[in-house]
């Protein structure tokens, strides 16, 4: 076959600046092949090779001496005590799901579940945190339809548990929803597995599913901004088989058993290429890949749409070649595709050949090494204006403003779409604040969480980021959990306006602050830019999970709020309105500047919390809503009433950080306030649990009549 | 006593129904799909929940061809005992073990919560642990969980006292609001709701662990 041309026009196509074509031209001293240029797109784009935010993700603290693994492989891991560890990561899959709701979605829990299995890691616990339009956009129902739905398409199906995640709707998604998938997994902290190829002449082997033409450019599509030809883009979109991803799983852990795994890389974005490459360079090798060998699902196939497939649930791994009957028996066991494509070499070189003709012949640490990297210019976010006057309102009106909408509202209507008790291991499952599983046949529980509020962020890129990380790190206390570890998931405009530059910058600066502050070191994540459709950029939208360890059972901070038990707030409350949700939902304004974020403040009343847990029968964490969402939160989760004794608008729906509600009984609400005293923290009695109604100052209403507002709204609005 | 758990390559509730029986001490062998044969002296065969061949068929269509199944087939013919859990439960139906088939929610919608579940009649070896009348608190995690069959069936499992679970508040349109159904010799359970996810007090409650224990107190040897 007559293969393209290399014109300026097919540089274009596959996202090449003219400049970085050159650099092409410059290290290997001629003209590409057609394979050749799509191996560099693949590589150089955006989403593989983080040339914009390279220069500041190596700002994000990484070490802690929990930390097993930081940032670099497939997923972060962290130490757990005896001898077992918890792989996690969070990564994007924001165009694909704009595009194909239900596959896009799907696909994205599919790499995540990937990135973590590949390390040698059964996954236990999933999260997806979703940012869509305005419910009102006639694409919104849609989408949040088709995403749940692919969502527990594959999760289900695969049988991992979800354990939490988030649900927002903002105008300024409209155009491009983000879909951020989580996987967590559970590993023994001395058998993990590495993507480093070592040894020369060791056998390449491809695992898994047939390579079909689906996905091809996919990760250079979700580099590039949207417009109105997006529609077209929908064959990029990979097509998810969770049935077979369950028996890579099954087949690669089983495999791993054997001894005969090297080193593995799972084919993600830029499948065959991206995961080749990595091996190789990692492991200071060249590749050589035999592509005639490569198990496809269509005929006649490229070298450059084998190279550039995104073909779903498959695994590249370097074997001991005496373990290779041992291995194949596994993968005949389960009914994959085992097939021996290519070997690794002495010389830096990624060799491909295809039928004896050679398709590429490139100098394989330079794809990495020389790729593109971008000191983007950018302009620090100018400071917010300061709030305008914002007017009292009744109690009981503003917390049915808030309830009713989707973004507050009970999420019931997504999460009973998802398996949340598979493995049998759940603990609590989504609904309020961290979800919570055991580490199984032990009596450690893991606190999941994922958090970040964009409006903040937007408004103060350098707060907001502080705030993401502060709020997962009261989410986890909340439940009695050490928070250990963090992964990050940057979604964000285009990063060639130095505004959007400079969000992405501030956000980092403040999450490298926190996490520093908080001991959450960063240990994976992912980068999400040009989320963009006609030049209109997203909310900047740090997304920030974060996992947390309960090392005994007993330990768990419960929901077992009580008709008499008090409530008292922990924190300082100024009564900070700025970006505020009654702000938004209520008054359809969205000014002021983000709430400011004492990170000493956090670290000391979280110590508080969680060395007091054993007086605290409830607990939740204070983040957008404020006071009377937290309040009526617990007393709906419990079905028992509640009475706040002060209205005042501020001091209600304030979004002061640093805070939490605990409901406990009289003795324990002075025996806390006595310790709080001593050790400096602020807190104060707020109202009491009692009756069945919410009363706010004078203000009162049923709670059977809230809690159906509470429970229907999100159905409402979108189903 | 000795359970035989079915692995099919897509089960995932497979391991949660080994550690129920195990707790209800039961020692567990797990099967694989390819096996023709069942270990000798089983006392009881578990099919577990899961999606078997990926269900992108008829629910439990294809898992119902593989070899094992014609071993569970033969098990019950010979009286033995057995328990599906929902895929589980849509395997036995695809075998002809149990009548009826499961169809799609009536709402079109996967759902995972815990719903009560009215225990129909104590007269088995599987439910001789609860009161008729109970009403117990199951996990159901289901998209095909619509319990059809046709009235003369249904009049027939009800007439023999053979629908073992009942839901109280129907969350996926089953006829008759059933929830499991018996065989006609009483030992083979088919349930779309999850009895080994409400098994431990850590995880969903206990209101499952009465099936196991009674399971076990039948099956112990005397």
């Amino acid at each position: 076959m007559q293969e393209p041309a290399i014109t300026p026009d097919l540089i274009a196509s596959h996202g090449l600046k003219p400049d970085e074509y050159d650099r092409i031209l410059d290290i290997i001293g001629r003209e590409p092949s057609f394979t050749e240029l799509g191996i560099f797109s693949a590589m150089w784009n955006e989403h593989c090779s983080y040339k914009s935010s390279k220069k500041w993700l190596r700002t994000l603290p990484t070490e802690g001496p929990q930390v097993i693994c930081g940032p670099g492989e497939n997923a972060g891991i962290v130490d757990i005590g005896d001898g077992q560890a918890v792989v996690f990561k969070m990564e994007s899959h924001n165009h694909p799901s704009y595009i194909e709701p239900y596959q896009g979605a799907a696909t994205g829990v599919g790499g995540i579940l990937r990135d973590v299995f590949t390390m040698g890691a059964r996954p236990i616990a999933s999260m997806n945190a979703l940012s869509f339009g305005e419910t009102s956009h006639p694409k919104t129902r849609q989408l949040v339809n088709g995403v749940v739905e692919g969502i527990g398409g594959y999760g289900n199906c695969f049988g991992v548990p979800c354990a939490g995640g988030e649900v927002r709707f903002h105008p300024a998604y409209n155009g491009n929803c983000l879909v951020n998938a989580f996987a967590a997994g559970l590993a023994d902290a001395d058998k993990i597995f590495y993507s480093a190829a070592s040894g020369i002449g060791m056998p390449v082997v491809y695992l898994g599913a047939k390579t079909g033409r689906d996905g091809v450019g996919g990760a250079t599509m979700a580099s590039a901004e949207f417009d109105d030809t997006i529609e077209e883009k929908r064959p990029t979109v990979q097509v998810g088989d969770p049935f077979t991803e369950k028996r890579l799983m099954e087949a690669t852990l089983e495999l791993m058993a054997t001894g005969a795994v090297i080193s593995i890389q799972d084919m993600g974005a830029a499948g065959l290429t991206c995961s080749a490459v990595e091996m190789g360079d990692k492991g200071k090798l060249g590749v050589r890949l035999d592509l005639e060998k490569v198990p496809c699902r269509e005929e006649n196939m490229t070298a450059y749409e084998m190279m550039l497939s995104e073909s779903q649930e498959r695994m590249l791994m370097v074997l001991k070649p005496e373990l290779e009957a041992e291995a194949k028996a596994v993968f005949d066991k389960w009914d994959l595709d085992f097939a021996i494509v290519g070997e690794t070499i002495a010389e830096d070189r990624f060799l491909i050949m295809h039928n004896n003709i050679c398709k590429a012949d490139l100098p394989l640490s330079k794809l990495s090494s020389e790729a593109p990297e971008y000191d983007r210019p950018w302009v620090p976010t100018p400071e917010a204006e300061p709030l305008a006057d914002v007017p009292q309102i009744d109690p009981i009106d503003g917390l049915k403003a808030l309830i009713s909408s989707p973004n507050y509202a009970a999420k019931q209507w997504v999460y009973e779409q998802y398996d949340t008790m598979v493995m049998a291991d759940t603990v609590r499952t989504p609904g309020l604040g961290a979800g919570l599983l055991r580490v199984h046949g032990t009596d450690k529980v893991l606190s999941f969480t994922s958090d970040v509020t964009p409006r903040y962020v937007r408004a103060n890129p350098f707060e907001g980021g502080k705030q993401a990380v502060a709020e997962a790190y009261r989410n986890l206390i909340a439940t009695g959990a050490k928070p250990l570890a963090t992964t990050d998931n940057m979604n964000f405009g285009n990063p060639e306006k130095p505004e959007i530059m400079g969000q992405f910058v501030g956000a980092i600066k403040g999450i490298g602050e926190a996490c520093l502050a908080l001991d959450m070191p960063i240990v994976s994540g992912n980068v999400s830019l040009y989320n963009e459709t006609d030049g209109e950029g997203i909310l900047p939208t740090p997304t920030i999970g974060a996992v947390g360890l309960i090392e005994n059972a007993e330990d768990v901070i419960g929901c077992e709020v009580r008709d008499g038990h008090v409530l008292l707030l922990v924190g300082e409350t100024t009564g900070h309105l700025g970006q505020s949700a009654l702000l938004a939902e209520v008054f359809n304004r969205e000014d002021g500047d983000a709430p400011a974020v004492d990170l000493d403040a956090e670290k000391t009343n979280g110590d508080f919390i969680r060395d007091n847990h054993e007086f605290i029968k409830g607990c939740t964490d204070l983040s957008d809503g404020g006071l009377v969402l937290a309040a009526f939160e617990l007393a709906e989760g419990a079905g028992v009433g509640v009475q706040l004794d002060d209205a005042t608008t501020e001091i209600l729906f304030g979004e002061d950080q640093a805070r939490y509600l605990i409901a406990c009984n009289f003795d324990q609400a002075e025996a806390l306030m006595i310790v709080a005293g001593q050790a400096g923290v602020s807190i104060s009695s707020v109202g009491k649990f009692t009756g069945d109604t919410v009363r706010i100052g004078s203000s009162e209403a049923p709670l059977a009549e809230l809690s159906d507002l509470f429970r229907s709204s999100f159905a409402a609005a979108i189903a | 006593m000795r359970a035989a758990v079915v692995v099919f390559p897509g089960s995932n509730c497979d391991r949660d129904l080994a550690v129920a029986f195990e707790q209800a001490g039961f020692d567990v062998s797990m099967v694989w799909h390819k096996d023709t044969g069942l270990p000798e002296n089983i006392d009881i065969v578990g099919v577990p929940g899961g999606f078997s061949f990926g269900d992108y068929l008829r629910c439990g269509a294809i898992a119902a061809q593989s070899p094992i199944c014609q071993s569970v087939v033969d098990h019950t013919k010979r009286g033995g005992y057995a328990i599906g859990v929902c895929n589980g439960f849509q395997v036995l139906t695809e075998t002809g073990i149990l009548p009826g088939a499961l169809l799609r929610n009536a709402g079109l919608k996967y759902i995972c919560k815990t719903v009560p579940l009215k225990v129909e009649t104590s007269n088995s070896a599987f439910t001789e642990g609860y009161n008729a009348g109970d009403v117990i608190g199951i996990p159901i995690a289901h998209h095909d969980g619509n319990y059809f069959a046709d009235a003369e069936t249904v009049a027939m499992l009800q007439g023999e006292d053979r629908v073992a679970f009942t839901y109280e508040d129907n969350p996926n349109g089953s006829v008759g609001d059933i929830a499991g159904i018996l065989s006609e010799n009483r030992r083979v359970l088919g349930m779309m709701p999850h009895p080994e996810r409400a098994a431990d007090l850590g995880h969903g409650g206990t209101d499952g662990t009465a099936l196991f224990r009674a399971l076990a107190g039948v099956l112990t040897p005397a």
